[in-house]
């Protein structure tokens, strides 16, 4: 059987960042598997810029950007199996892989590092009365249509969703001829930036109806159009309904992590995030198996992304040389009012990183809010936020003097109201 | 007279509330860094966009192309024709200049990936 010191699972921009980070902290024997024949991810099909501000403080496309980290995984030599599906990772990190050349392979992995990503949520899961006709995509599948593959979907087209991908397909199906009659969004608030609705919609002049939702889907064989009503309580409201000639709805309704090996696996999954369970380190309930990047919690900016991998990656070099867990009381941080998820799940007393990042989405919009840490009744943290949005991932670091003045576990939450 | 933009320079969006004077910005505020003052500057007396698309090598393969610089919002599907009616031949490398001035724009339009 083979063996490695590190197999990262994914080569987007995280399983690429993670593999950076072990290699430069002097892990060798790394293996990256990706089942595409390309590394970058879902980089590639993403041909809009903003990529890479942080990182690279310029701004980039998608493909640019994971060919920079491409480039680096190349220049330090680090090997790579493309077109290598991996099919199970069992507890003690025995992975199983597929690909043409070589056919099923059990491989041995010191460390692991999930990188598998996330997929749209399909639309089954949208619950639309009606039949499927042709036409139907998710703003992925047309976005890989369309940059990828060259072919475009439609002629006179409408988008239920308005998370980023929808709003960026609003613009890219425009610039490609079609006709965009608009965006429609369930909630009072749009899921994307407003950067997006700005350049991707407003400049086209393309409607964000907020507060509106398709209820009916309108021929059998190709699709004809669509009912859309506004929605109050949840509920289409009578007499909104409005009927608009279509032959192609995308779907831009959020992202999943692609938690099916994870699962499998037997590592405990954060319901409020979709994603692993994980400590500061990044490792999930398994010892050695790390997880980062879109798999762990959907993000918005790839540069949290490859910030977060490259923690991942130096967490599994730190693990497979020095083996024995870090010292230390368990710290749990809790999210509670306002507050939906946090990455990490806990720190550990004893090896708390100088300024250890909290990752977080809240769940409304807040303005001149503030976020509070708390153990027990005694406030550790505070930092007031001018504007906090359910589509922006928030990024805090935290002096490490704070969490470790925790003597138990802590709670995070927003104060002020939503607006 | 009072104009409330967004600034698209990053994710953060600031809102910015511009006073102007006729067609002269008076004053930006809302904006957390200077480039949303520029921004602001720009966008109410020049807007001005990256524009990012593909062509069709003829090899029938799909390659990102962006305008290296912002070119003027009006101009945006110009640079996109020109940009489609280029001629490109295998390999490419990233930067590699697809089409010279795009739509007379002074700006090269570049890819953004190399096959
Ligand atoms: C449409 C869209 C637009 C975006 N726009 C922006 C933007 O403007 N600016 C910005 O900064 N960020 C943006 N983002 C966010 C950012 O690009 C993503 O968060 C980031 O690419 C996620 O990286 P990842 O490596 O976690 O996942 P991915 O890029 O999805 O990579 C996961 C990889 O794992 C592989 N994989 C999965 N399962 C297996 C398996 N079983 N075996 C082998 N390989 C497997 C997949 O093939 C894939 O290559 C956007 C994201 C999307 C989806
Ligand atoms: S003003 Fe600065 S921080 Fe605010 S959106 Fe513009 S570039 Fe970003």
């Amino acid at each position: 059987m083979r063996e490695f010191d590190l197999a990262v699972i994914g080569g987007g921009p995280a399983g690429m960042a993670a593999a950076v980070a072990a290699k430069k902290k002097g892990l060798d024997n790394i293996i990256i598997f990706e089942r595409d024949n390309v590394l970058g991810g879902i980089l590639n099909q993403c041909i809009h810029n903003g990529f890479g501000l942080h990182t690279f403080k310029e701004e980039l496309t998608g493909p640019e950007y994971a060919e920079r980290y491409a480039d680096m995984v190349r220049e330090l030599g680090i090997p790579v199996e493309t077109g290598t599906m991996v099919l199970n990772i069992s507890p003690d990190r025995v992975v199983t892989i597929l690909s043409s050349g070589r056919g099923v392979e059990d491989i041995y992995a010191r460390s692991v590092v999930l990188a598998m990503g996330c997929r749209e949520r399909p639309r089954g899961a949208l619950g639309i009365a009606g039949y499927r006709p042709q036409g139907i995509y998710t703003a992925g599948t047309a976005q890989h249509l369309i940059n990828i593959d060259g072919i475009m979907p439609g002629k006179e087209c409408v988008i239920l969703g308005s998370g980023d991908i929808g709003l960026i397909m609003a613009r890219r199906m425009t610039l490609e001829g079609a006709h965009v009659a608009a965006v429609f969004e369930l909630m009072p608030y749009s899921g994307g930036l407003n950067r997006n609705i700005v350049q991707c919609l407003d400049d086209f002049g393309i409607p964000l109806k907020l507060s509106h939702t398709v209820i009916d889907i309108k021929g059998k064989e190709k699709l004809e159009g669509v009912v859309v009503a506004e929605v109050k309580d949840g509920k289409p409201i009578p007499g909104t309904e409005e009927y608009y000639p279509c032959d192609t709805l995308l779907l831009s309704c959020g992202l999943i992590p692609e938690n099916e090996l994870t699962r499998s696996c037997g590592i405990a999954i954060d319901p409020l995030k979709n994603g692993a369970v994980v400590d500061d380190r990044l490792q999930t309930s398994i010892p050695g198996v790390f997880a980062c990047g879109n798999v762990l919690h959907v993000h918005d900016l790839v540069d949290h992304v490859s910030a977060e991998a490259a923690k991942a990656g130096e967490s599994a070099a730190a693990f497979v040389r020095g083996g024995s867990a870090p010292e230390g009381r368990v710290i749990k941080l809790i999210p509670k009012n306002g507050v939906k998820y946090t990455v990490p799940n806990s720190f550990t007393a004893g090896s708390l990183d100088d300024e250890p990042h909290i990752r977080f989405r809240v769940t409304g919009i807040y303005k001149n809010a503030a976020v509070v840490i708390k153990c027990g009744e005694k406030e550790l943290f505070r930092r007031k936020m001018r504007v906090m949005i359910p589509s922006e991932m928030q990024d805090l670091a935290v002096k490490k003097d704070v969490l470790a003045a925790a003597d138990a576990d802590l709670e995070i939450m927003t104060e002020g109201d939503i607006s | 007279m009072t104009k409330e933009l967004i600034c698209i320079c990053c994710p953060m969006g600031c809102g910015l509330t511009v006073e102007m004077n006729g067609s002269e910005v008076v004053s930006v505020t809302g904006n957390t860094c200077k480039r949303g003052d520029d921004y602001a500057r720009q966008e109410l007396t020049a807007p001005m966009r990256t524009v990012t698309t593909t062509v069709r090598t003829a090899d029938g393969v799909s390659i990102p192309v962006k305008t290296k610089e912002p070119v003027p919002k009006d101009r945006i599907f110009d640079c996109v024709k020109d940009i489609k009616a280029a001629n490109v031949t295998l390999p490419v490398r990233v930067g590699d200049v697809i089409a010279a001035n795009v739509a007379g724009t002074g700006i090269d339009a570049v890819a953004a990936r190399s096959v």
